[in-house]
């Protein structure tokens, strides 16, 4: 580590400096209009976050507005919401985690036993096609089916007896939600695995078949260890990101009925800041769960870089 | 693995048959919804009100609902505001990213890792969906076509997929350029580009879709209504069930049908927005597969 750090001390110097800079300017120069942007809408917003320790008003702005410490943060922290908004983000992000995320890899080993090439690429390119849709266009489908008249609502009706507009009854919000991920993201997340798939090399499954293994024994002792690092690298990423549930879906099709149940920390963020114009608060909880995100995909780098020998950054 | 199906035994027959059978109903499943909705956009609208469940086949042809929308000005032009984001948004995003992408994937430049690590520091952390707001709004950029276009151009992801690819061209191609008096644009666009090719595709298509589908931003900068891009159009028509104001904009005759024609303009709508990029996707899948691959390695 001293090592390291002596010899990038040495890089630094003045002399190369001024070297570096006379013979890279013009490239400096062409790097420039990208950082412009990453300030404007990346690290401006970051200053912003100054607003989580201010009750914000807009007409006094940053620098005036008054300060009022950790008020934010303990008004998020003593109110019913934040635990409510919390755990509804992670019961999701689980559920994907225990849904989506195996089912992948369940769907690319079954593709990988499609002999057959055309009827292979037919599938894939047919179950990838959701994920190219608009999450506008997924929330009016799921609208539209889960109506009081619609085949999803049917369907349901013949178990319970009943049908009726899904998209208000609370506890049907999750399966939806999910249900309709796996819908979206079944084919497109498979294909990493796929391509992991085929990365392995066919004389280990006929040396196994040699050695008596059935498909299924192939599966396990070949397979699936073909495959442990992509799954290991994908499962940490998922990890990374468990605290962040994007709030499209959720502000496109969640309604008071259901809010009990469908309302997430970015939604709930959303729904503070942008529509009751509670800027400080919102700001607030939106920084605690930027560093909370933050530390689980540092962690998860941390892990991935013990266990798997890759890393991120 | 090399055997063929008629040498196989009983069981793993059945099991290959039941194999074959999951992914057509997998396929089934990932179709049903959108060819619902096409079936319904050029059915009788009384056969689509009267009809609870799935459509599997239309009824009684009609393209009275194209025909509806097509007139409806506030799609049309909304059309229009799409193709301005998604042109404008890649072009920039493109331009910026490129030429950002090729200093930082030379050795000799001294500040790389540097700015390398400013800018991978975005993807680790954010201000936030409200500081972010409030930027947009400091910077005069609210309710204008800027608030749409500039904000997603500067992708760190993109930049390293395109940064990765570039760091593999040899050192030698760029020295002799410069010993014919080539300057650095262009070194980058006549010796660099055309050797990353395929990552180009990848970003540019991650671009394009991402564009075209947005929606969030615009929701919450635009207010002026001839700015809307289609989807925040479409979403007003699918989740504020907001048919009737957008008939009322087309001509006087429609008025009258709005009520008969509501729902299967919703289908239209749907359709329209869809159909282009369900067009492009299989022609560039491969580009896709390789983008994420890259994007594995080195996310």
């Amino acid at each position: 580590m001293s090592k390291q750090k002596t010899v990038k001390e040495k890089i630094y110097t003045k002399k190369a400096i001024r070297r570096d800079f006379k013979a890279n300017w013009a490239l400096y120069l062409m790097v420039v209009p990208f950082m412009v942007l990453t300030i404007l809408f990346a690290y401006l917003p970051m200053g912003g976050i100054l607003m989580a320790f201010e009750n914000f008003k807009p007409k006094l702005g940053i620098w005036k507005s008054p300060w009022v410490h950790l008020k934010n943060f303990q008004d998020f922290f003593g109110s019913i919401f934040a635990w409510r908004v919390i755990r509804n983000t992670l019961i999701i992000s689980f559920l994907q985690l225990l849904i989506c995320f195996p089912a992948a890899i369940i769907f690319a080993l079954l593709i990988n036993e499609l002999k057959d090439n055309l009827f292979k690429k037919s599938v894939q390119m047919v179950t990838y096609m959701p994920h190219f849709i608009s999450m506008v266009v997924i929330a009016g489908i799921i609208v539209d089916f889960t109506k009081s008249t619609g085949v999803i609502s049917m369907i349901v009706g013949w178990f319970t007896g009943t049908t009726e507009n899904l998209l208000s009854k609370p506890a049907a919000w999750r399966p939806i939600y999910i249900l309709s991920d796996l819908w979206q993201s079944l084919g497109f997340s498979s294909i990493i695995y796929v391509a992991a798939l085929s990365g392995i090399d066919d004389s280990l499954y006929e040396a196994a078949e040699l050695d008596g293994a059935n498909r299924w024994q192939q599966t396990l002792h070949v397979t699936l260890p073909g495959i442990a690092n992509t799954i290991i690298i994908m499962l940490i990423l998922r990890i990374g990101s468990l605290m962040s549930v994007g709030q499209e879906k959720t502000i496109l099709l969640y309604n008071d009925l259901i809010l009990e149940k469908a309302d997430i920390i970015s939604s709930f963020v959303y729904r503070k800041g942008l529509q009751e114009f509670n800027y400080g608060y919102s700001t607030a909880v939106s920084f605690f769960n930027s560093v909370i995100n933050t530390i689980l995909i540092i962690t998860a780098n941390a892990l991935s870089r013990k266990y798997s020998e890759t890393s991120l950054f | 693995m090399v055997r063929k199906f008629s040498r196989k035994s009983l069981p793993e027959k059945i099991i290959y048959i039941l194999i074959y059978l999951f992914m057509i109903f997998l396929c089934v499943v990932c179709i049903a919804p959108i060819l619902h909705v096409f079936f319904a956009s050029i059915s009788d609208p009384k056969y689509v009100m009267s009809q609870s469940g799935i459509i599997l086949w239309p009824q009684d042809l009609t393209l009275e609902g194209y025909k509806i929308i097509f007139r409806t000005r506030s799609i049309t032009h909304s059309y229009l505001n799409t193709l301005i984001y998604v042109g404008a948004s890649t072009a920039i995003g493109f331009l910026v990213t490129v030429m950002a992408a090729y200093p930082l994937s030379r050795k000799s430049v001294l500040w790389r890792n540097v700015i390398m690590m400013i800018i991978s520091f975005t993807m680790l952390f954010n201000g936030g969906m409200i500081t972010f707001y409030m930027v947009i709004k400091n910077l005069g950029m609210y309710n204008t076509r800027w608030a749409i276009i500039l904000p997603g151009c500067a992708s760190a992801f993109n930049l390293i997929l395109v940064r990765t690819s570039m760091m593999s061209v040899p050192q030698s191609l760029e020295e002799s350029a410069k010993l014919d008096g080539a300057g650095p644009m262009t070194i980058l666009f006549r010796i660099y580009l055309p050797l990353v090719k395929p990552t180009l595709a990848t970003i540019i298509l991650y671009m394009v879709i991402g564009a075209w589908n947005s929606w969030f931003n615009a929701s919450i900068f635009l207010t002026d209504r001839a700015k809307y891009p289609l989807q925040l159009v479409l979403q007003e028509i699918l989740m504020k069930n907001d048919v009737n104001s957008l008939m009322s904009q087309s001509s006087g005759e429609l008025a009258g049908l709005a009520d008969l024609y509501k729902q299967i303009v919703k289908y239209c709508c749907i359709m329209v927005s869809t159909i282009p990029v369900l067009v492009f996707y299989p022609f560039v899948m491969k580009y896709f597969k390789s983008g994420i691959m890259l994007g594995s390695i080195k996310g």
